[in-house]
């Protein structure tokens, strides 16, 4: 990251009670980027981003925005302004109200003019023309959501937070909306910090994904990098679905590694220069995308003699359970469509598929899941 | 509405009972109470006539008017006694106390009075600010006056402050609920959109309470309007209202025909209050949706 940082988190942490819901974290966001805070409920994703919008205050560490301290400012001291997740628009005031409301404050003192113009303008940005006079609890989701994004963004807040933006709307309105979060970002040029538990979102969106769990961060990365490189078994599975495979080191042979599964079913693994050393018979955890599972051979791929279990008819493609010969545990293999002849695939038929030495993941066991 | 044959014998056992209730025991005296108060009085009983003379008695004879200002003055005092206490006192409630044990500590002391006989409420006033009370006790004993007063007591003010405490749960409970209801993110927002607590208060929260505010401050007013105890426990002489008058007439004035007149007026002037307050309520209301 080259930018300046526009927020900077070092050692924060929050307790409620006995629960820590965000153990000392460290986190940098540049100037312009979209980051995104992944993970399950109670990760502590929202109390980072409460954090930072200053509706909770940390135990421990500071927070910076835009090179100020803002540890211990009330939000409304702060140059950051919030999408809510149920958009928390004030039910009292119509479309025009809600969006003109922050810029009523002192600190924000337009004259009217200025402000029916910012406010017109910031209708325009989402599409909502001809709604200024309509109350809030006369439109639908979607609009409501939009209505939310022009009311936080009229500000021109260094830093945009966004709580489960698109939670509350359904699947159609939701992708329609991710196209509109990124045009926003881009047209804005405001750093955008969003939380979701939806990782498809965050892989569309996000210039930075940062993954997180139990009140602490997994890992931190672009999005392909994070698909392609997870760090843990937990990454690996939470960015796109992952099998994950006990599995015991064997030796180095050449350019790859190899790890014998628990049937005794040998893998060979691509080496990579960030692979730890591994030991003779050290306990590691391998990973194999379902995406990543092919059904015929290509090169020197490792062939996996399987039994099929269920098929599971994906539109584009085959899901397929499958269980490894020796295996007790059954994995799963999408397989596009075009690739294997349908009526070959039966539950309780032998069926071999491929993998290739690149496409094995390798994690040190006791990050287990 | 349309009864199908199979429904009416349920609706008709269903509802037949509080319908006559309804009926015999309020439609059917509000019919009698009205008419009544056209009668003429003859010494000494009264007679069934058709004249506006009671009605017009009590607008110009000043005896009455008096009274009728009195107590809409006095109602009105002590609907703006319930607020001022009772709204900071929900405000608190909701805002300030986050344990909900003590919340509901809290507001179950402000409403366990009302098991408390009325009576004995009011009564506990008399003991507090009479000659020999609490208040004078405690005032000659810190050397702030070297006399007991007498001035606490049997006065208008009295009549306020013991009708206030009285009827302050009835205001504080509707402005609880509806404090209570507000969504957290709404207050929230409105920080985060630079908008600091005190015009937050002004902005979000207070236009969202109107609906418990109306609610609590009709009640209150309807409640200290019709109020008869008060005046007779603490008011003294000056302190009439109408209720009392009612009583008199009814009672040691004979004079039913101007006391119906007068509880027509009374039921009258209530009509009217409720009839705005629902107005001003539906106003400002929003579905907090």
């Amino acid at each position: 990251m080259t930018q300046q940082p526009i927020v900077e988190l070092s050692g924060v942490s929050k307790n409620y009670g006995q629960f820590t819901a965000l153990h000392a974290t460290d986190l940098e966001i540049g100037e312009g980027e979209f980051v995104t805070l992944l993970g399950p409920s109670g990760c502590g994703k929202t109390t980072t981003l409460r954090l930072i919008a200053g509706f909770e205050f940390p135990d421990t560490g500071a927070i910076g925005i835009a090179g100020k301290d803002v540890t211990a400012a009330p939000p409304y001291h702060r140059p950051v302004n919030t999408v809510f997740q149920d958009y928390a628009l004030f039910p009292h005031m119509t479309v025009a109200e809600n969006i003109g409301y922050g810029l009523s404050v002192k600190a924000h003192r337009l004259s009217a003019g200025e402000r029916t113009e910012r406010v017109r303008e910031a209708l325009e940005m989402v599409g909502l023309e001809t709604m200024e006079h309509r109350m809030p609890g006369a439109l639908s989701g979607g609009q409501r959501q939009r209505v939310a994004m022009a009311r936080a963004i009229v500000r021109r807040p260094k830093l945009l937070l966004l709580d489960e933006p698109l939670s509350a709307l359904d699947v159609k309105l939701r992708e329609g909306m991710q196209v509109e979060l990124k045009r926003l970002h881009r047209e804005l040029g405001i750093t955008f910090l969003m939380v979701t538990h939806d990782q498809a979102e965050a892989l569309a969106l996000s210039d930075r994904i940062v993954v997180m769990d139990q009140g602490r961060i997994a890992q931190i990365g672009r999005p392909f990098d994070l698909y392609d490189n997870p760090k843990t078994p937990y990454v690996a599975d939470f960015i796109g679905a992952t099998n994950l495979v006990p599995a015991t080191y064997v030796r180095r042979e050449g350019a790859f590694d190899l790890v014998a599964l628990a049937g005794g079913l040998v893998l060979r693994r691509l080496a990579r220069d960030t692979d730890p050393a591994y030991a003779r018979n050290q306990p590691l955890v391998a990973g194999i995308r379902p995406e990543r599972v092919q059904a015929s051979a290509a090169g020197d791929a490792n062939a996996m003699a399987t039994r099929v279990v269920e098929t599971l008819f994906q539109g584009d493609r085959m899901r397929l359970e499958l269980l490894p010969e020796g295996e007790r545990k059954s994995v799963f293999a999408d397989i596009p469509r075009t690739g294997v002849n349908r009526a070959a695939i039966s539950p309780g038929q032998a069926f071999q598929v491929f993998v290739d030495p690149a496409d094995v993941m390798l994690f040190e066991a006791g990050k287990a899941p | 509405m349309t009864v199908t044959r199979r429904s009416l014998k349920a609706f008709v056992a269903l509802f037949s009972l509080p319908f006559t209730w309804a009926i015999v025991f309020m439609v059917v005296p509000y019919l009698v109470m009205i008419s009544i108060s056209f009668w003429s009085r003859q010494f000494p009983l009264f007679v069934p006539d058709f004249q506006f003379g009671n009605f017009i008695q009590l607008f110009s004879d000043p005896q009455y008017t008096t009274v009728i200002l009195r107590t809409l003055k006095i109602a009105l005092l002590v609907m703006a006694g319930a607020i001022l206490l009772g709204y900071p006192l929900a405000y608190f409630l909701v805002f300030t106390v986050t344990s909900t044990r003590w919340r509901n500590l809290l507001y179950m002391s402000v409403i366990v009075p009302l098991w408390v006989s009325y009576l004995l409420r009011a009564y506990t006033w008399k003991i507090i600010l009479g000659t020999n009370g609490a208040l004078n006790s405690l005032m000659v004993s810190t050397g702030l006056i070297s006399e007991p007063l007498s001035i606490f007591l049997y006065n208008q003010a009295s009549m306020v402050i013991t009708l206030v405490y009285i009827f302050i749960p009835f205001m504080v409970m509707p402005l609880v609920t509806v404090l209570d209801n507000i969504p957290k993110a709404l207050i929230e927002a409105s920080e985060d959109l630079g908008v600091g607590p005190f015009m937050t208060f002004w902005k979000v929260i207070f236009p969202l309470s109107l609906g418990g505010l109306v609610a609590g401050a009709t009640m209150t007013f309807c409640l200290s309007f019709g109020d008869f105890v008060a005046p007779v426990l603490v008011g003294g002489p000056d302190g009439t209202m109408v209720a009392n008058l009612l009583q008199s007439q009814f009672g040691a004035a004979l004079n039913w025909p101007l006391g119906s007149a007068l509880a027509t007026l009374v039921l009258v002037l209530v009509l009217i209050v409720l009839r705005l307050s629902s107005r001003f309520d539906r106003a400002g209301h929003v579905s907090l949706a």
